[in-house]
């Protein structure tokens, strides 16, 4: 079998024997522990340490709201356990004005980048891939192995800024310069600042490498019969998300080159005539927007990269749990599309106040209108899926349908902000937070949420226990919408993000008993979510074994594989497909998979 | 669909996708360069001979590493291996030229980096820099087909590893000859 050598960008990699071979027969080699769990290059196994990763950096980062959420929520009180855990950090009990930058930076970019990216396309690309089109394995389970490993490093680097004596980054999530190139400007400019990059350009190589996978993937190995038009939405989702991962990341990383430069080397792509603490700097000639646009030019596809795996996989769910072919195929696959494209023209309305041209804004406003055609597309087939349906509300479905809901209420408030009129008064407020963290936080979580209960079966052979399930699910919407419902008013009154401490503030100390009301809130949905973690490594080694090959009667084909699938997936031959995969309730029958033959008085689809 | 029709090798497929992902970056870089272009205090570039030379070094390297390939397909293995070699070794001479000219630029007292130093030498330095990073990914695919190309205990007569690297190589080749035309038109 030969080796080959592939180039791509930074190194050169090879790849040895293909996992993707048509191997007649079962893989039964041997596997060491270090083979098998840590340096695997089966996808599924791939696609689990993604997700376990991703859960632990879930945990980090939502235990930082949480901290900051208690600054916000009782400003005057002090927690003497607090500096006992962080030291100079929460002198005197109470979280200091570094700290609390630190905590909101690190809060964002680990969500955002951690969890939601890696932990969400990376965890159901890998798993759903190959299972869902009917291949052995990706086009190269190297690539895709170091695709993780990268991120590990990624994540071991930004673990370790946590830990350095001036901080982590603590600029905000978009690390504008100047603030984040000068390390005399604030404590958190200094080494985790460096750190922040490093790790975030080995993350953008971890991507690169995963996006550039799926894509091949998706395109070269389909089973016989998979025609693009037959895949299954999640794969479509999953598709055009590597796909605006590959165009976008990019980008990010010659922003961050530049940045790097700015720091290090004392150049002046993005500084000029800056004085910090009296001190005159020698840089002139710089652009700090010249970064928002190189930074938002990734920054706006990257909500979709997390929102489309989600969306696509919350198709594919409601479908299969209201027992109903998915309403308008093709509408959902061209508004995926549509979305995609609209991603990469839209970022300037981030930059609405930079003293952005208003002639120029305007063609930015229309073109962020215009997502609410697909979104609004997307919407009313989602609804008419489930319309009449046969519903069997399962954790995986309730999150589908909540996924929808936070979709709706999340996308109404996009329309407010993509004006930029509104937007002089609304950037930079609790409304902008309540709006981002709905649609896209809190929705895609949703979305992930329901992927692992309705794929939890097929990664562990068990079922996640669905009396936590059900409690997880009622407590964290609920929660949602009591968390983030009234930062609008909040943030309509005006109140602006990253202040620590909003008491000695005529205008928003009003609102000080709401604060407590949102972190009280957020406290109790963050510890439903710990039940949540219990219940996943729980389920794993005791959850309720599954006994059937298709426990909830889909047609897909990673359905058609054993309970507890080897690696190449398929015991025999992969099967062939003869049709879509949303053949639900026709001619008197529940499903009909894709394996199945067309009938003599079927039309075929 | 009767038949499975002839698809393209995975790996070249995904060598490709790759190509458009470098080339954001460098679309990114370059539209950067644009912008900053028409801002304030903007100094104009001036290009060093030595670069003439680099350009047409990996000009000359993309032609042997096509002669190498068709070598290999024509199982001439000496002369496949003498391109081989030839083209790894166009690519460091490329990378040395690139480096000399840059240091060129002191002699010049023209600083790149630093206090006193212009965003566009800067830019020079970042872009150019960047590339050659990616002609070194290219250097060691290279080296690392050859070493097994010359290895008397592994006889390989595929075609396609050198095939992906020829592409990549031919790649950063005219991403070079865009970025050298794009520096001296848009000084």
């Amino acid at each position: 079998m030969s080796s080959e050598t592939i180039t791509h960008g930074h190194a050169a990699v090879q790849t040895a024997a293909h996992a993707h071979d048509e191997h007649g027969h079962d893989h039964h080699h041997e596997e060491s522990f270090l083979t098998k769990y840590i340096f695997s290059t089966d996808h599924k196994m791939i696609g689990k340490q993604f997700l376990i990763t991703g859960i632990i950096w879930a945990i980090i980062g939502g235990l930082f709201s949480v901290l900051f959420r208690l600054q916000l929520g009782y400003p005057e009180m002090t927690f003497p356990f607090l500096e006992d855990l962080f030291g100079k950090w929460a002198a005197g009990g109470r979280i200091t004005n570094e700290f609390y930058y630190a905590l909101v930076t690190m809060h964002g970019t680990i969500l955002v980048f951690f969890v939601l990216t890696a932990g969400l396309s990376g965890t159901f690309a890998n798993i759903l891939i190959p299972l869902q089109i009917g291949a052995r394995d990706m086009a190269s389970g190297f690539l895709n192995m170091l695709s993780y490993w990268f991120f590990f490093l990624a994540s071991v680097v930004m673990f370790a800024s946590l830990f350095i004596q001036t901080g982590p980054a603590s600029g905000g999530w978009t690390i504008y310069p100047p603030l984040s190139a000068l390390g005399q400007a604030s404590e958190g400019s200094k080494l985790g600042m460096d750190f922040w990059l490093i790790s975030m350009a080995l993350f953008i190589v971890s991507s690169l490498l995963g996006g550039l996978n799926y894509i091949s993937t998706i395109l070269n190995l389909r089973t016989k019969g998979m025609s693009m038009t037959r895949m299954p939405l999640t794969m479509w989702a999953i598709f055009f998300t590597a796909v605006l991962g590959v165009l976008s990341f990019p980008v990010l990383l010659s922003g961050a080159v530049l940045l790097l430069f700015d720091r290090n080397l004392g150049t002046s792509f993005y500084l000029s005539e800056i004085v910090v603490k009296g001190e005159i700097l020698p840089n002139e000639g710089g652009s700090a927007i010249l970064f928002q646009h190189l930074f938002w030019f990734l920054g706006h596809p990257e909500v979709y990269i997390i929102l489309l795996p989600a969306m696509g996989m919350v198709s594919e769910i409601l479908s299969v749990n209201s027992r109903k072919p998915i309403f308008g195929y093709l509408a959902m696959v061209g508004s995926l599309f549509a979305i995609c494209i609209l991603a990469f023209l839209v970022w300037a309305h981030h930059m609405f106040v930079t003293g952005l041209n208003p002639f120029l804004g305007a063609f930015f406003v229309l073109l962020t209108l215009l997502i609410a055609v697909p979104s609004a597309i997307k919407v009313f087939n989602w609804l008419t899926t489930i319309w009449r349906g046969n519903i069997r509300f399962t954790p995986g479905m309730l999150f589908a349908i909540g996924f929808v809901s936070l979709f709706i209420s999340g996308g109404l408030t996009g329309i407010f902000l993509g004006n930029s009129t509104l937007d002089i008064h609304l950037h930079d407020t609790y409304f902008v937070i309540a709006h981002f963290h709905i649609v896209m936080g809190v929705a895609s979580f949703f979305g992930m949420f329901a992927g692992v209960y309705h794929w939890f079966p097929k990664m562990y052979g068990r079922y996640l226990n669905t009396t936590m399930a059900y409690i997880h699910f009622w407590v964290t919407f609920v929660g949602s919408y009591l968390i983030f419902w009234p930062m609008h008013y909040q943030g309509l009154a005006g109140m602006p993000r990253r202040y620590t401490d909003f008491s000695n503030w005529q205008s928003f100390n009003q609102f000080s008993d709401m604060n407590r009301f949102i972190s009280t809130v957020a406290m109790v949905v963050f510890a439903v979510q710990l039940l949540f973690v219990f219940n996943f490594f729980y389920s794993i080694f005791k959850g309720r074994k599954v006994t059937s090959q298709n426990p909830w009667g889909a047609n897909t084909l990673e359905w058609t594989t054993p309970i507890n699938p080897g690696h190449g997936n398929w015991p025999g031959d992969i099967p062939e497909v003869h049709r879509w995969a949303y053949d639900y309730g026709k001619d008197g029958r529940e499903f009909i998979p894709q394996t199945e033959p067309v009938g003599a008085n079927e039309s075929a689809h | 669909m009767n038949e499975q029709r002839k698809k393209i090798h995975p790996h070249k497929f995904t060598l490709w996708v790759a190509i458009g992902s470098i080339l954001m970056m460098f679309a990114g870089l370059t539209s950067a360069y644009i912008v900053k272009r028409n801002q304030a205090s903007w100094m104009m570039l001036e290009i060093p001979v030595l670069f003439w030379y680099s350009t047409i070094t990996i000009l000359a390297s993309s032609a042997t590493v096509y002669l190498a390939l068709q070598k290999l397909k024509q199982r001439e293995m000496v002369a496949y291996r003498r391109w081989l070699v030839i083209t790894a070794g166009l690519g460091v001479l490329f990378l040395v030229l690139q480096i000399v000219g840059f240091m060129q630029f002191g002699e010049l007292d023209i600083r790149l980096i630093g206090a006193g130093s212009n965003a566009s030498y800067s830019f020079l330095l970042a872009i150019s820099g960047l590339h050659g990073l990616h002609v070194l990914g290219g250097v060691v695919a290279l080296v690392v087909i050859a070493i097994r190309a010359l290895s008397t205990t592994n006889r390989n007569y595929s075609s396609i590893p050198l095939e992906i690297a020829a592409t990549y190589w031919h790649f950063v080749d005219i991403l070079w000859i865009y970025l050298f035309i794009f520096f001296n038109w848009m000084k």
